[in-house]
């Protein structure tokens, strides 16, 4: 099986071969926005809240890296919050969507029986909507709250894992190699390990690239048209909505929350190291 | 079962989980709504100012409010079966004739950005797929992972921009005329179109290098004959079929678009009911924004049942 290993087949945590440059970069730049959102208020502690009202709407300086919004809050401060908010949630809501997805995947496509029928409804169930309906209803019973978002996310994306899991096991297990090993007697976990996980991963963590920008993209969408998070709370989409007004005064305001949206979607898509879908 | 009738079975089928599914979660919505609702609609229906402890009775009787969940809910389904979407609680106008309205305008935005999409990305995907300039190629992907990075009411929001702001020519929101529809639609499209463009250039790239297609060369048709007779046919499969899966994008993307320009269509609807709590109109909106989708979906395995003969056979 080593030996029909391309470069796009990398076992997870497992680095061995060199990732395509695009992957790189997707790296790299998810790497800065981490330390963008984690590191700098360590060092440069400003409240994402704190209002001075002396200083609205001051251009990028010396004592306010990035400028005030019209409130007087520090844009530096409010932009980390929104990084760490963001990325917080879709890595949050990709690893809980996509353990229970390739779980389920793997048994529903081992054994066919009952598990895999009444998963496979609750996949067509969820498949039946747009993602993001389902996920903005979700968010209208329980408005503001952040585990609406969470839970509506992670309910959209393990559907992917447990449908792609699900067919890549189905013909996987009776590939020459995974008959071979059971006859021998291996058990479940050595063919998952050594037979499924290594043709999986690669396939589960372009998933995952793709499942984090939807996830970054479904939060600052319902934050724009306000019925996500609710203010004073730092998110990229509101964030957008409520420095637009001000777009003629203060353009480089609005270009933050937009260029930091696109960046950290842009590093998914890279990350993803497959064409945009 | 001929595969037609079990394909159009299957989307009856996923119809009929869109409405389940909407039907319930906005029955969970009604039950569990903080506040007390009463109030809350009688505040919409007569202004913050009228709302008396007499007016949200009114409203609590007239909209049987109290009761047992079990009940409601069979309720709540018997009426929807019946294609009784009740009335709106803000406008206490029926639903169902305030969604015709919304509908036309919501199919008029979607119909025109999956044209504008495919008018920008299928030529660009041909042309890049046609000729072997590794650069176009290159330019190609950069332009759709950076047109993909960006979701369309960032789009829409740079549009605004520059269209409306700085150069004046197109209004920046509101309807009735044609033009106030370019921006909105040209925001859904170009994201459509980035993925449009690469699915062309892929299959278009791989009919260019088949046999048969060097065949008809060979043979001595034109490169533009061989690509109409024997290039498009080939090519529009795989793109037909991918606007289906960009449906989901179209979807989700109308419901914000259309908040940013102030078009009066479901989406729009959908997010001033959800901030208002006007349940029966989250449900109507939601439910045709669903049944919408299934509707296109269907559509799209018809074309490309029509468009690929070896489909019809097997």
């Amino acid at each position: 099986m080593t030996t029909t290993a391309t470069h796009h087949r990398i076992p997870l945590l497992r680095l061995r071969v060199p990732l395509p440059r695009a992957r790189m970069a997707g790296a790299l730049l998810l790497a800065l926005l981490i330390a963008f959102g984690w590191l700098v208020p360590l060092w440069h502690d400003v409240s994402p809240h704190h209002q001075d009202l002396m200083h609205t709407l001051t251009p990028p300086g010396a004592e306010h890296l990035l400028g005030t919004d019209p409130l007087g809050r520090s844009m530096l401060g409010r932009l980390t919050e929104a990084v760490r908010l963001s990325l917080g949630l879709a890595l949050l809501s990709v690893a809980s969507a996509a353990v229970p997805g390739v779980v389920f995947g793997v048994i529903a496509g081992w054994r066919p029986g009952l598990v895999d029928r009444s998963l496979g409804l609750v996949a067509d169930v969820v498949l039946a909507l747009p993602g993001l309906l389902l996920v903005l209803l979700l968010a209208a019973i329980a408005p503001g709250t952040f585990w609406s978002l969470y839970v509506g996310i992670a309910l959209v994306l393990w559907v992917e894992y447990f449908r792609v899991v699900r067919t890549a096991t189905r013909t996987l297990i009776s590939a020459p190699q995974v008959q071979c090993a059971r006859m021998l007697g291996f058990g479940p976990g050595y063919i998952f390990r050594r037979h499924l996980w290594p043709e999986l991963a690669p396939e589960v963590t372009t998933l995952a690239a793709f499942g984090a920008s939807t996830a970054v993209l479904a939060v600052s969408s319902l934050g724009f048209v306000s019925i996500g998070l609710r203010p004073p709370t730092a998110e990229l989409g509101l964030m957008m909505t409520e420095l637009f007004p001000f777009y003629q005064e203060a353009p480089w305001l609005l270009a933050q929350p937009v260029i930091m949206l696109f960046l950290m979607v842009l590093s998914f898509q890279l990350l993803a190291g497959r064409e945009p879908q | 079962m001929p595969p037609l009738a079990m394909s159009l079975l299957q989307r009856v089928c996923q119809a009929g989980l869109v409405a389940w599914v909407v039907g319930t979660l906005t029955f969970v919505l009604t039950r569990t709504l903080p506040g007390d609702m009463a109030y809350r609609i009688a505040a919409g229906r007569y202004g913050h100012e009228q709302v008396t402890a007499a007016a949200a009775e009114a409203v609590r009787a007239e909209l049987a409010l109290e009761g047992s969940a079990v009940q409601a809910y069979l309720q709540w389904f018997g009426d929807l079966a019946r294609g009784d979407l009740g009335r709106s609680l803000v406008s206490g106008q029926p639903v169902a004739g305030e969604l015709q309205h919304l509908l036309g305008h919501s199919a008029q935005l979607a119909g025109v950005a999956i044209v504008m999409a495919l008018l920008i990305g299928v030529p660009f995907g041909l042309a890049s797929g046609l000729s072997r300039h590794r650069l176009l190629d290159r330019l190609g992907l950069a332009l759709a992972v950076a047109m993909r990075s960006l979701p369309p009411f960032v789009i829409g929001l740079g549009l605004i921009m520059l269209f409306s702001i700085t150069l004046g020519w197109l209004p920046a929101a509101g309807s009735g005329h044609l033009t106030h529809l370019w921006l909105p639609a040209m925001a859904l499209a170009l994201g459509l179109a980035a993925v449009s463009s690469r699915v062309t250039h892929h299959a278009m790239a791989r009919v260019a290098a088949s046999p048969f297609y060097a065949f008809a060369r060979q043979k001595g048709l034109s490169a533009r004959q061989a690509l109409y007779r024997h290039g498009l046919r080939n090519v529009s499969v795989p793109v037909v079929a991918y606007l289906g899966v960009q449906l989901i994008y179209l979807m989700e993307g109308v419901v914000v678009i259309e908040s940013l320009f102030a078009w009066p269509g479901i989406g729009h609807a959908l997010v001033h009911a959800v901030v208002a709590r006007d349940v029966p109109m989250i449900q109507g909106t939601a439910l045709v924004l669903g049944l919408g989708f299934v509707l296109l979906n269907a559509l799209v395995d018809l074309a490309c049942r029509g468009l690929d003969p070896l489909r019809q056979t097997s």
